[in-house]
């Protein structure tokens, strides 16, 4: 159904708001926002404060930038599940390496296993094309029977946060968390990567048609490759970041934030079949559901009742997006 | 006639691995006897069904992400009812607990009929939402079993007029496997319902224009999954005696089986024997590995490493399968 078409006879209200969602998912997507505070202020009156919007920010910083993983990855048709075993990882052998070592060596020894999962992910995607939800899956398995085998190695000489983290995760300037530091060039750079330069037309072109995209002389598995580590690359700081944040390193970290990430950058409009999507939406689509948990926590709903109700988000937006793909 | 001879020999060179391996074992540790068969025919016993689960799906041309999760669902139900009752009680819970996998696995089947939505992304929802409700259930390992369910799979199989040292080696765990697999696939390899799996997951166009009811039939595909699944989780139960909410590394070594044993991720080929001969080549190198006296830490990092190279492997083939070029 062509657009000129549609333009010459009177469209139906439920039409012209599908389009609409379509072509600007910002808007819905902020004025879903907009009533989720609006509810939380009505449930705790006085509760939506300074503190609460830092705090709130805090929280979802690291969300955005580990499902900015699963937007960069989803455009190619693809995800990383492995980006929560990766976070873990850096954070742990940053928090342990510190000890004895410099922070310069610590910081690299804590991201050389990203960089190496990220590149066994692309490898296995890009090369064997092993589909990449059971590729990521398998290696965030053996890099937690690594971290396992690495933490006995490590329990005599401690662990301890770096100061410099602690800043950056928990710190606030002029009433403004530190981690935006963080988080602005990170953002900054996904969304300029993706809408400006080549590599993020690649992997729009490699997601919404890959024989065409392989056909018009795109090295698919480099390509790729590429992605996969940027992505870990990304989990990976974020591991340093939350590790500040949480203050407590453990063999389960990160974990308990994958699930939300691939719900926060399917809210957030990214389709999960690839080629459709944005890093601004999964931005808004972190916070929703950062908003979305402190109210499950004020309504004293467990852990179990959070997790399926993140997956029926993540049903129903893919197939009313699809719907919506259809209809044009 | 050539595809079934080189399905069979593809299950027959399995069979000889697994006798290779039998043959290593012994030499490894020379008083390998009866008794330690019987404990791997007990650890084989939940992986075997969810492999089981999976290659229903796989040959129907999907796959399901949601076997672990629905396995650690179905586990906790049967240990959180059976806790504090009576033994009889447990002759409610068992067929209570089939159904319960049976109903949500056609549910799966069911939602995917309906939204369109492929199946990876709908199993991969039901997966977090499965997850959530086991955690609603139990939020941390416990509950309980009936005794008699417990004998089910403790011990050897008396059999009359068998000398005891023949006996010795038919561990009740493994009749309960081969009894529960053969009651539901070879009724289904016999009836019209058989074939017409195989045939979507060949071709699934071709099949619908056979007169096969495609959405019916995957959701009946689906629905064994579930059911497969369901006597995973309750044979989990069974031989721990506790119900876990986190789901094991089921998922990866059902798809890895799968590979292993000959069922093409495409689907529409192989068969059930192949994927259990698997498991139990894959569950062996564990027994070795743990009686070369490896730190098990290490055992879980090199049995991971071992099921992705398997999955890459198998994607490796697909792709030599396909013309050159053509899109996955």
């Amino acid at each position: 159904m062509s657009s000129s078409a549609t333009m010459s006879q009177p469209v139906s209200f439920g039409r012209r708001l599908k389009r609409f969602m379509a072509d600007r998912p910002l808007i819905p997507l902020i004025i879903l926002l907009v009533i989720l505070v609006v509810i939380l202020q009505a449930l705790r009156p006085g509760i939506v404060n300074e503190r609460w919007i830092a705090n709130t920010a805090k929280f979802a910083i690291p969300l955005a930038i580990l499902a900015g993983c699963q937007t960069m990855t989803m455009l190619t048709g693809g995800i990383d599940l492995s980006v929560g075993t990766v976070a873990t990882m850096s954070a742990f052998i940053m928090a342990t390496q510190i000890v004895n070592q410099d922070p310069a060596v610590a910081f690299v020894l804590a991201m050389l296993p990203a960089v190496l999962i990220g590149f066994v992910n692309g490898i296995g995607v890009g090369v064997f094309r092993v589909h990449p939800l059971i590729m990521t899956l398998g290696t965030s398995l053996i890099g937690t029977g690594f971290l396992q085998v690495y933490q006995r190695t490590v329990i005599a000489s401690g662990a301890r946060i770096p100061d410099f983290l602690n800043w950056l995760g928990t710190g606030l300037t002029y009433g403004f968390p530190n981690a935006l530091f963080l988080f602005v060039p990170v953002a900054v750079l996904i969304v300029f990567t993706l809408n400006r330069t080549g590599f993020g037309r690649l992997l729009y072109a490699v997601g919404d048609n890959e024989r065409a995209a392989r056909l018009s002389g795109v090295r698919y598995w480099q390509v790729i490759t590429s992605l996969y580590v940027i992505s870990s690359l990304l989990a990976g700081i974020t591991g340093l970041l939350y590790i500040g944040l949480i203050k407590a390193p453990s063999l389960s970290l990160a974990e308990p934030l994958v699930l939300p990430s691939v719900a926060a950058a399917v809210i957030g409009g990214t389709s999960i079949f690839g080629g459709r999507g944005g890093y601004t939406g999964t931005i808004v689509g972190a916070l929703i559901l950062t908003v979305l948990t402190t109210l499950l926590t004020i309504l004293h709903m467990p852990e179990g009742g959070r997790r399926i109700l993140f997956g029926f988000i993540v049903l129903f937006v893919t197939a009313a997006y699809l719907r919506i793909i259809e209809d044009r | 006639m050539t595809r079934f001879l080189r399905r069979q020999g593809w299950v027959a060179g399995l069979l000889a691995l697994l006798i290779f391996l039998f043959v290593v074992t012994k030499l490894i540790q020379p008083g390998y006897g009866s008794g330690d068969f019987g404990s791997l025919a007990r650890a084989v016993l939940p992986y075997a069904f969810a492999v089981a689960a999976q290659t229903v799906v796989v040959i129907a041309g999907g796959i399901d992400l949601s076997v672990a999760a629905m396995m650690a669902l179905t586990s906790v139900t049967a240990a959180s009812m059976m806790n504090g009752a009576s033994e009889e009680y447990a002759f409610f819970v068992v067929p209570f607990v089939l159904t319960m996998g049976l109903v949500l696995g056609a549910l799966n089947g069911f939602l995917i009929v309906v939204t369109r939505v492929p199946d990876i992304v709908v199993t991969l929802a039901t997966l977090f939402v499965l997850q959530g409700a086991a955690l609603l259930v139990l939020d941390a390992p416990g509950g309980g079993a009936a005794e008699w369910l417990k004998a089910t799979v403790v011990g050897t199989m008396p059999i009359p007029n068998v000398p005891d040292n023949i006996d010795a080696w038919v561990p009740k765990a493994l009749v309960l496997l081969v009894v529960c697999l053969f009651v539901i696939w070879i009724p289904l390899r016999r009836s019209r319902l058989g074939p017409s799996i195989y045939a979507i997951g060949s071709d699934e166009l071709a099949a619908f224009r056979s007169g096969v009811p495609v959405a019916r039939t995957r959701i009946v595909a689906y629905a064994l999954s579930g059911l497969f699944a369901a006597l995973g989780g309750l044979s989990l139960t069974i031989s721990t005696g506790i119900g876990a909410p986190i789901p094991g590394p089921y998922l990866l070594a059902s798809v890895a089986a799968v590979v292993l044993g000959g069922v093409a991720l495409g689907g529409g080929k192989g068969g059930l024997l192949g994927p259990i001969i698997a498991v139990f080549v894959l569950r062996l190198v564990r027994t070795d590995l743990t009686l070369l006296a490896i730190d098990p830490n290490v055992t879980a990092i090199i049995e991971g490493a071992i099921m992705v190279a398997v999955v890459m492997f198998g994607a490796f083939i697909t792709i030599r399968g396909r013309p050159a070029g053509a899109t996955p």
